[in-house]
């Protein structure tokens, strides 16, 4: 398989095959992270909007296998305070590396700049779009945990409507016959365009209101924030941001194998006693992050 | 001279070209400008306000020695679905041609997502029909999907 070239912008734009491939080479960089081979590369790492933990994973993933990081955390700091356009950075840029990750905070800045840039482009998060590598951790800890992605029972939790990281998992979670298992108050159900997917794929899906009517079954539980920033009007946030705490006690009665995902920063979702029962993975997940973006850089690059 | 032909004098007959016919009376200037004719430099004429048996009033345009790929034609389906190309050779009908809503449809089109690139940059269009009716269609770039359409100022 030859992915060498390929952007990743949108989780859609890789295939079944691909998605395997970028878990295969994952595992090898988690057995052996710290590796030469992208010693003579040049990777950009441009953040026009703030983030920790995603630039943090891309810069250790690149450090570690040898290739310079230049870029920056704060578009103040960049022409582009002086009016330059997205289009005139990237172009500049195309020029200086071999690689551009990119995060923006305009939806479809990603795919844009990919159609500008003479480098391969991935994608760190566009707005409230995309954030495809973030599902590829999240498809590598499920997989790390399960053995398998193939027929599992996936809850979603919290905030189903503008949660993209849920959209990008319901979306690839469809190619390996997942049943779905819905849970967000009312006013944050998961949108008909990604019901569709689901449905394109014939699988099944529930939604429900109550959380702990799915823990039995459940194999998955990815629990996620709900955002305050996404509520024009604060009275509605606060009516549902404390809709589901899920809670030590809830758990008696899961699945032996049944583990807990989160995007992470959470904020009282889940209560600090589950961080030490054996369910809890969501700290161990944003770990796989740095394998998974290795795997993605160096299979662009053609290196692997 | 067919019926058809006759009815179309109140325009003035064009020896060669293309007659589109049926257009709603409220978007003949946007056919114009999606088909390129505002810039055209052969004889464009164009009927607003006809009276049509089937639809009431209607517009029409004929564009002297102008000929359309079907590709062209399907890009004014969302301004005049039910237009109907009438291909014109030594003044005589040769072809009727019928739009069809495309598979993609660029440049004609603004995104309805204020925080979408296409809406902070100068950037064009691309849009991807998903379903044609009703019309459903999703924004290459913020990937959002739509439908309620608005045209590019």
């Amino acid at each position: 398989m030859n992915l060498k070239g390929k952007n990743l912008i949108s989780i859609s734009d890789y295939n079944k095959q691909e998605y395997l491939e970028i878990l295969r080479l994952a595992k090898e960089f988690e057995e052996n992270p710290k590796q030469e081979i992208l010693k003579n590369k040049v990777v950009a790492s441009i953040f026009f909007e703030p983030s920790t933990r995603t630039r943090l994973s891309f810069e250790s993933a690149a450090s570690m296998l040898g290739a310079k990081v230049i870029g920056f955390s704060n578009p103040s700091a960049t022409s582009q305070s002086k009016g330059e356009s997205l289009h005139d950075t990237i172009k500049m840029l195309s020029a200086y590396v071999d690689i551009i990750v990119m995060r923006h905070s305009i939806e479809g800045a990603a795919r844009y700049a990919a159609e500008v840039a003479s480098v391969p482009l991935i994608n760190a998060g566009d707005g409230a779009n995309q954030h495809p590598t973030q599902c590829m951790l999240d498809l590598y800890s499920i997989l790390k945990t399960q053995n398998t992605l193939e027929n599992l029972n996936i809850t979603l939790v919290g905030d189903l409507k503008y949660g993209r990281t849920v959209h990008s998992l319901v979306q690839a979670m469809c190619n390996f016959n997942a049943t779905f298992h819905l849970v967000s108050p009312t006013e944050l159900k998961l949108p008909s365009s990604v019901k569709m997917h689901i449905k394109e794929a014939n699988l099944k899906y529930e939604q429900y209101t109550n959380l702990e009517d799915v823990i039995p079954f459940s194999d998955i539980i990815y629990m996620t924030r709900i955002q305050r920033e996404r509520f024009s009007d604060p009275l509605e946030y606060e009516k549902v941001k404390d809709s589901y705490i899920l809670d030590a006690a809830m758990l008696k009665g899961c699945k032996e194998t049944m583990r807990i995902l989160h995007p992470l920063p959470r904020v009282n979702e889940i209560a600090t006693d589950v961080d030490k029962t054996p369910y809890a993975y969501y700290f161990q997940q944003a770990r796989n992050g740095v394998y998974v973006r290795q795997a993605l850089m160096t299979a662009i690059l053609g290196v692997k | 001279m067919t019926n058809i032909s006759k009815k179309e004098l109140v325009v003035s007959a064009i020896e060669n070209g293309t007659v589109i016919d049926h257009i709603p009376v409220d978007t003949v200037l946007m056919v114009l400008s999606i088909l390129g004719l505002d810039k055209y430099e052969d004889e464009v004429l164009i009927g607003n306000n006809l009276d049509s048996k089937k639809y009431g009033k209607k517009g029409i345009i004929k564009a002297r020695n102008k000929f359309f790929e079907q590709k062209d034609i399907n890009k004014i389906a969302l301004v005049a679905p039910k237009a109907t190309l009438i291909v014109i050779k030594n003044y005589e009908v040769v072809e009727k041609k019928f739009v069809e809503i495309p598979e993609k449809i660029d440049t004609i089109l603004k995104c309805i997502n204020p925080n979408c690139i296409t809406n902070k940059e100068i950037v064009d269009t691309k849009f991807k029909v998903v379903e044609k009716n009703p019309l459903k269609i999703q924004c290459r770039y913020c990937e959002k999907t739509m439908t309620n359409i608005r045209f590019a100022e």
